[in-house]
């Protein structure tokens, strides 16, 4: 076994292929989450007719029309469907450079290493700390984010399959509860999603450098 | 019964509105169209002849008040007197069937899940003839590769692929949750299939060809997805 630090040296902070995909996922995002909510215009509410779910507050309330793509329900599936696919080849290709190259090492949130940095982190944070813990190439509360918002993404993928094909991927729909347990679980992915990206934004804007590195990879290690 | 019609016409109209809202419909051009042809193929090579809807229990039934139905035509399609269902196209034998007769046929019953283009789902149980068994009678031409059905309200149609039409959870149903069916779920005749979106399931059924080429269909022609798998 290769050690963190000889496995890493002359590789740059954000390698190419992290970049690119990272990128790529924006717009690729912005549209499957705008066609998305133009879809859920149509049915704006959660369970099957005449069994809505009582616990949901926004049954039968659209989301509002600045968030949404495709101009209506047929267009904005075509913009759905055909976008899904550059997105999880888009994923696809992140997670295979990942595991092929390392990468998940110092990326990915492993609970025996991580679990108390991500506490401390958080403890500083909230300002029940002074001072942040020790961290490497990132600290524990980061890995739990970023791998968080993969398993979201994955999340995403398996419950659109059971929608987009509730019989023939039914077993897909076993897990959420059915068809429209995935709906959902759709739905709170997206949302999940969006507080991911909410903290990140907020997170590079406090750290630039960090955006930095995701154009130019930063320096090498 | 007078007030459940309103109210399920009210439901009816609810529906096609929002289906129209909005409807800067249209069959997609370029980067959409050659997608939606790809995904088009990955609907065929997904959709498995052999696999079935799970069928659901009484419990999970949808109250029929809350069950959506719409036609198009302005008011209630109600069929012509002396109805009969035309089954022709590619076939050995071009037949008119009555209800009746159709009736007499192999009946089958399935309570599975509805699945609209819109994102709602419903259950009911639904009871009629498997379009498979019709095919046997009339004898479908190996080069007959689509079915096309018709309907009395006004123009709507739909085209299918021939696996999805000869589906063991594909029927001509006459009968919805036990009772025959009421005019706004389609009488005398509907298609009810398992493994299609609604707006493939022709209801007021006419006439019902197989054919070498798909006919598009009504909504299908207005933008959305031919295939309408589920």
């Amino acid at each position: 076994m290769a050690s963190g630090v000889d496995q890493f040296s002359g590789r740059r902070l954000q390698p190419l292929l992290i970049r690119v995909t990272h990128w790529f996922a924006i717009p690729l995002l912005v549209i499957m989450a705008g066609s998305g909510l133009q879809i859920l215009v149509a049915y704006p509410s959660l369970g099957p007719r005449g069994a809505q779910y009582r616990w949901y507050p926004f049954q039968g309330t659209p989301p509002p029309e600045w968030l949404r793509f495709g101009g209506w329900l047929g267009g904005a599936r075509h913009w759905h469907f055909a976008i899904a696919w550059f997105l999880i080849l888009n994923g696809v290709a992140y997670l295979a450079y990942m595991f092929a190259r390392g990468e998940w090492r110092r990326r990915l949130f492993l609970p025996q290493r991580d679990l108390v940095n991500a506490a401390l982190m958080f403890a500083y944070y909230t300002r029940l700390r002074k001072t942040p813990p020790p961290a490497d190439f990132y600290n524990g509360l980061q890995r739990l984010a970023y791998t968080s918002a993969i398993l979201f993404g994955i999340v995403m993928v398996l419950s659109g399959l059971a929608i987009y094909k509730p019989v023939q991927f039914h077993f897909l729909t076993v897990p959420f509860g059915g068809y429209d347990g995935a709906r959902v679980v759709h739905l709170a992915g997206l949302c999940l999603l969006v507080l991911f990206v909410a903290n990140h934004l907020v997170l590079v804007a406090l750290h630039p450098r960090e955006l930095l590195n995701m154009i130019t990879g930063g320096k090498r290690g | 019964m007078a007030k459940l019609l309103t109210r399920r016409g009210f439901i009816a109209r609810a529906s096609a509105a929002s289906l129209l809202a909005g409807c800067k419909s249209g069959p997609v051009t370029g980067f959409l169209d050659a997608m939606n042809t790809w995904n088009r193929k990955v609907d065929e090579v997904l959709f498995s002849p052999n696999r079935l809807a799970p069928q659901l229990p009484a419990s999970e039934q949808t109250p029929e008040n809350a069950f959506p139905s719409y036609f198009i035509s302005d008011s209630m399609p109600f069929p012509p007197p002396n109805w009969t269902l035309k089954v022709g196209g590619m076939v050995a034998k071009p037949t008119t069937f009555t209800i009746e007769q159709l009736k007499q046929m192999p009946r089958t019953e399935m309570r599975v899940r509805h699945h609209c283009v819109e994102g709602w789902s419903a259950v009911a149980s639904w009871h009629g003839v498997r379009l498979s068994e019709v095919a046997k009678l009339v004898g479908i031409d190996p080069r007959a590769r689509y079915v096309e059905f018709r309907s009395f309200d006004e123009d709507y149609w739909s085209s299918w692929d021939l696996g999805s039409g000869l589906h063991p959870q594909t029927l001509l149903a006459y009968g919805m949750n036990g009772n025959q069916l009421y005019p706004d779920h389609g009488a005398p005749l509907r298609v009810y299939s398992a493994v299609k979106l609604g707006y493939k399931m022709v209801k007021y059924l006419t006439a019902i060809n197989f054919l070498p080429t798909a006919t598009g269909g009504y909504w299908e022609n207005q933008g959305y997805e031919w295939f309408g798998g589920v």
